[in-house]
């Protein structure tokens, strides 16, 4: 089964500028995990350490959030729109202590 | 660099002071030039509404999926493209914390603007490292945008 995955401005540094890939998958971390074969630099920004999504990775299928449908699981139908939707956090609190280096 | 529109730089100042003791954020639109995008100019926003409830907006501030694919689309329609995300830091630095840091996405300009008692001040722009580890700082100048007819 095919679908399109649609990929946001953020991510499209790692997928050659492209904004939508053809890719092969019945369920949406099907699609997923294609887009990470072949790209796999992609990865650490889709996925945490333990191989969950990230926090503020979203993933539609056609126009509903697959957090309410079963997540990665969720199945896609043939010829299928499939997005990834950033979602933004941050905020003034917790700075690195002085010195520490991590903020340049 | 990113080059913001006059407008658009007032709009996150009186943003950030009207949301003030809360954070204030939104997404930035505009083009993308140069090698990778590296060259931006941000020509007009989106405001978002801080997702986050009560007391937790005054540190910490959230724009959901919804919000970010209303942007996508404005965005396309426009023909721009969603290039940042602007905040504001009450009584804080416009300095990107460790919070900013372990949620931020590669690619975006991360536009900081700090509020000192309800008065923005510098305001100041950063793009994550690719793994992840750091925020550098990325030069912001504000561009006089298209000349509008005198009023
Ligand atoms: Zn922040």
């Amino acid at each position: 089964m095919t679908a399109t995955l649609v990929v946001p401005t953020a991510l499209r540094g790692f997928t050659e500028r492209k904004s939508e890939l053809s890719l092969e998958g019945a369920t949406a971390g099907e699609l997923l995990e294609a887009l990470v074969a072949l790209y796999p630099d992609i990865r650490p920004h889709l996925f945490d350490g333990e191989g969950a999504l990230r926090g503020f990775v979203n993933v539609f299928v056609g126009e509903v959030n697959i957090k309410g449908t079963g997540g990665l699981d969720t199945p896609v139908k043939d010829g299928g729109s499939v997005m990834i939707v950033p979602a933004i956090a941050g905020g003034a609190g917790s700075f690195p202590s002085a010195g520490g280096g991590r903020i340049r | 660099m990113i080059s913001l529109f006059r407008d658009a730089e007032a709009l996150v100042r009186s943003e950030a002071e009207a949301a003030y003791p809360y954070e204030c954020c939104g997404l930035v639109m505009g083009v993308l030039d140069g090698q990778d995008g590296d060259l931006r100019k941000g020509s007009a926003l989106v405001v978002v509404a801080n997702a986050r409830e009560g007391d937790a907006r005054r540190r910490r501030f959230s724009i959901g999926p919804e919000d970010f694919l209303r942007a996508e689309r404005e965005a396309a329609r426009l023909g721009l493209d969603v290039i940042g995300v602007y905040h504001s830091h009450p009584d804080h630095p416009a300095v990107p914390s460790e919070y900013d840091l372990s949620h931020a996405l590669p690619f975006y300009s991360y536009v900081i603007v700090s509020v000192e008692g309800g008065r923005a001040g510098d305001m100041t722009s950063w793009r994550l490292a690719p793994d992840r580890s750091s925020f550098a700082p990325e030069p912001l100048e504000v561009d006089p945008g298209p000349a509008r007819p005198e009023s």
